[in-house]
């Protein structure tokens, strides 16, 4: 990697990030003599301000997916990333309007004494307790392993110390004083992350865009022109696909992708037509652009950058640039924020792609290319290959879009991480209020990941390997201390996520399964006790599973998350407050039914056949890959049709929808 | 604290009946306006890179309308919700 971590120069970075966990953990201890009850321990005894949980919540939320993914998506495809950012807003509508001020009032700690509430029903608790694990695990996995991923470009270390740092900092947090420190973890992150991305934003637009050439063709274009150029013989692997290489006066190789001439690279394109006669005349019109290589052997060790040793030296560069603003413009100079939206829609963006060869002794090359695109192009949706279906003809591309876009709008509401913060708040105002500065803190955020992914793809500074690293690398264009600000904050970013999950997990193991589920006799000591211990095994589980999903590409499991999530809580809660003949059978039978068919669907979908199976995807019976389309209203189903076949007049609730408790 | 006040709102269900039918009002306006983003986003994309008004393109102003609308509709909400006689 081009920005390879060294001590000396990137001090700062370790410093910020040990400063941030040192007084996470001081704070954690000190806050740990407070939270001895099962109150303290579960639900910050309640008495968490409303304005301090709007912004945990933030904290609680916005995820390394969130800040990294989006950030990434939109550097390297444009406004598709930005429709995650659309979603997961709209998500906390339904959490306001409809589930905070019921789910406050029927509960006590978990959303499983919500759903509960009325009945006094092992099988609800049983269910909702599985459901709020399976939930929380799946997304766990991404975080652990995203925290691994990070860690090596950000702080030089390698992956399984990322896991065991999160892994042991999230212990000791939650271990020492529970929903207590939990909270004041999520507030300080919550708070940083929106601060430092705004300010990043504001330095974007004053520094506005302006045009230049890409650094590798630079480099090209200045090593070829020193020799002669000697045409490559490329292996069967390659055929087909629209390459030609030169080997270089230093050994290494200069590869073209024809097509998308560059005009700027007359004189190259001369050279090549002088020292290859034997060159295709068709060929000859439109002569394409260096790209860059990089070849890993197959002993997975000797890694080639256009076809030499990786070095400092000799190094993937850079990418992501304006080749051309509007009115011929050189630089824009500052911009306001809807300037640079407009100016950038009028201009034509270097974005990279990837292309994968595998040779047949088991190296494999990967080929990162650039494609010049129209800023309008770039700026609507379809341009990512993840939402490209809804550009195409196929009805079930466009259901798969919807599909997903639903499982957002409804899972944020049943992500048992989220709902136990409803429960540090005194009352259910406490509650209303505190989601409505979630949604401030939650949708200025996501505003400012529009102008932190078009800032990244602008800034010259992507590395075309890892659309994770868009944000930090963005924030390294301006200096050296904003990308170790950045980087600390995007690690930390998971300990606050973390922390949330391991929290509900916990809850869910100690307070639903074991103690109302197994029904163990337990004090208010040993509540605590247990909670801890759950807390304990669940971070250790986390850890291992961080390791084990090592290799595996994990970001599709936070949208799983949502789907399971929304298919297998939201329609019990939902009928739960608005239909009275609700009964214990049809919860019960909602949430297990949506949490198995939604895992079921995902499973069986050809984006698992293709990414976790590696079959064929059209081998998948599933017509598209998102289930939510299909499992909510399921699970609606499943839960009227069991309640009117389980009612019964005399033992059915005898309450109105809004529940009255004793004056 | 709600426990200690008998007439505190959570002890009032009219009140959390009344804020309940609030929010299924604001949450179907929201469901509409989202629910249109997301129909022109799948079958009319092309629509989305007009720009209305010269400017900024659909896709952007209506994102960022679903944003804004999504706090000022919480704005109303906290507005309705308030404790008041009546």
């Amino acid at each position: 990697m081009f920005y390879k971590f060294s001590l000396a120069r990137d001090w700062p970075a370790f410093s910020v990030f040990a400063f941030f966990v040192a007084v996470v953990l001081g704070l954690s201890f000190y806050l740990g003599r407070k939270a001895k009850s099962a109150k303290g321990y579960y639900a910050a005894h309640g008495q968490i301000h409303w304005f301090v949980n709007g912004i945990a919540f933030a904290g609680d939320y916005l995820s390394a997916a969130s800040f990294l993914g989006i950030c990434g998506m939109i550097a390297f495809f444009g406004y598709d990333g930005f429709l995650y950012s659309i979603g997961y807003l709209a998500g906390w509508i339904v959490a306001l309007f409809v589930i905070a001020e019921p789910i406050k009032r029927l509960g006590k700690f978990t959303f499983a004494d919500a759903l509960d509430g009325r009945f006094n029903s092992r099988g609800i608790k049983l269910a909702a307790a599985i459901s709020t694990l399976v939930v929380s695990i799946f997304y766990l996995i991404p975080q652990m392993v995203g925290a691994g991923a990070l860690i090596k470009p950000l702080l030089g270390l390698e992956h399984w110390h990322g896991v065991l740092i999160v892994g042991f900092t999230v212990i000791v947090i939650v271990v020492t004083a529970g929903m207590v420190s939990t909270t004041w973890v999520q507030f300080i992150k919550g708070s940083l992350l929106v601060i430092f991305c705004f300010i990043l934003t504001v330095m974007i637009l004053r520094r506005g865009l302006k045009q230049q050439e890409t650094p590798e063709a630079r480099k090209s274009y200045a090593t070829t022109a020193s020799g002669d150029l000697v045409r490559v013989q490329l292996s069967e692997a390659w055929k087909g696909k629209p390459y030609f290489a030169y080997r270089e006066t230093n050994g290494g190789i200069c590869m073209i992708r024809s097509g998308y001439p560059d005009p700027r690279a007359v004189e190259f394109n001369r050279r090549i037509r002088e020292s290859d006669p034997g060159f295709n005349e068709r060929a000859l019109e439109t002569v394409g652009r260096p790209v860059q290589t990089r070849t890993v052997a197959a002993d997975g060790r000797t890694v080639l950058i256009n076809g030499l040793p990786q070095s400092a030296e000799n190094d993937l560069l850079p990418v992501g640039t304006v080749s051309e603003l509007p009115g011929g413009k050189l630089s824009t100079g500052p911009l306001g924020p809807f300037e640079f939206l407009s100016t950038l829609q009028s201009s034509t963006i270097v974005t990279w792609s990837k292309d994968t060869i595998k040779e047949k002794d088991g190296s494999v090359t990967e080929v990162f290319y650039p494609v010049e695109k129209k800023g309008v192009d770039l700026l609507m949706p379809g341009a990512s290959p993840t939402f490209a279906g809804v550009r195409s003809n196929s009805l079930f591309k466009k259901l798969d879009f919807l599909s997903l876009m639903l499982a957002l709008f409804c899972g944020t509401a049943s992500l048992p991480h989220i709902l136990i913060r409803y429960y540090t708040v005194k009352d259910q105002a406490s509650a209303r209020k505190s989601t409505v500065v979630g949604i401030a803190a939650i949708g200025f955020f996501y505003v400012l990941t529009l102008y932190l992914g078009l800032g990244a793809m602008t800034s010259g500074a992507l590395d075309p390997t890892d659309t994770n690293m868009a944000a930090p690398l963005l924030a390294k264009s301006f200096n050296n201390f904003l990308f170790a600000v950045i980087s600390a904050i995007a690690f930390t970013t998971v300990l606050g996520t973390v922390s949330g999950l391991i929290m509900a997990g916990s809850g869910a193991v100690a307070h639903d399964l074991m103690e109302n589920f197994l029904k163990v006799k337990m004090d208010d000591r040993l509540k605590v006790f247990y909670g801890k211990l759950a807390a304990l095994m669940l971070g250790i589980l986390a850890m291992i599973l961080g390791m084990l999903f090592r290799k595996m590409n994990v970001t599709f499991l936070v949208g799983w998350a949502f789907n399971i999530a929304a298919s297998a809580n939201l329609p019990a809660l939902v009928m739960l407050l608005f239909w009275k003949r609700t009964t214990k059978q049809g919860i019960t039978a909602a949430v297990s039914i949506g949490m198995l068919s939604s895992l079921a669907w995902i499973l069986a979908s050809p984006q698992v056949y293709r990414d976790v199976y590696g079959l064929d995807p059209a081998r998948s019976i599933i017509p598209f890959s998102q289930p939510a389309l299909v499992t909510i209203p399921l699970g609606f189903l499943v839960l009227v049709i069991v309640s009117l076949i389980t009612w019964r007049p005399a033992s059915g609730p005898a309450f109105p929808v809004v529940e009255q408790r004793p004056a | 604290m709600p426990d200690a006040d008998p007439v505190h709102e959570d002890h009032r269900p009219e009140i959390s009946a009344r804020n309940s039918r609030y929010g299924l009002i604001l949450f179907s306006i929201y469901l509409v306006l989202y629910g249109g983003f997301m129909g022109l986003a799948a079958f009319e994309p092309q629509l989305m890179a007009k720009a209305p008004f010269g400017g900024v393109n659909l896709a952007i102003l209506y994102g960022f309308g679903l944003i804004v609308a999504a706090l000022f509709l919480a704005l109303i909400y906290m507005v309705l919700c308030r404790p008041r006689r009546d």
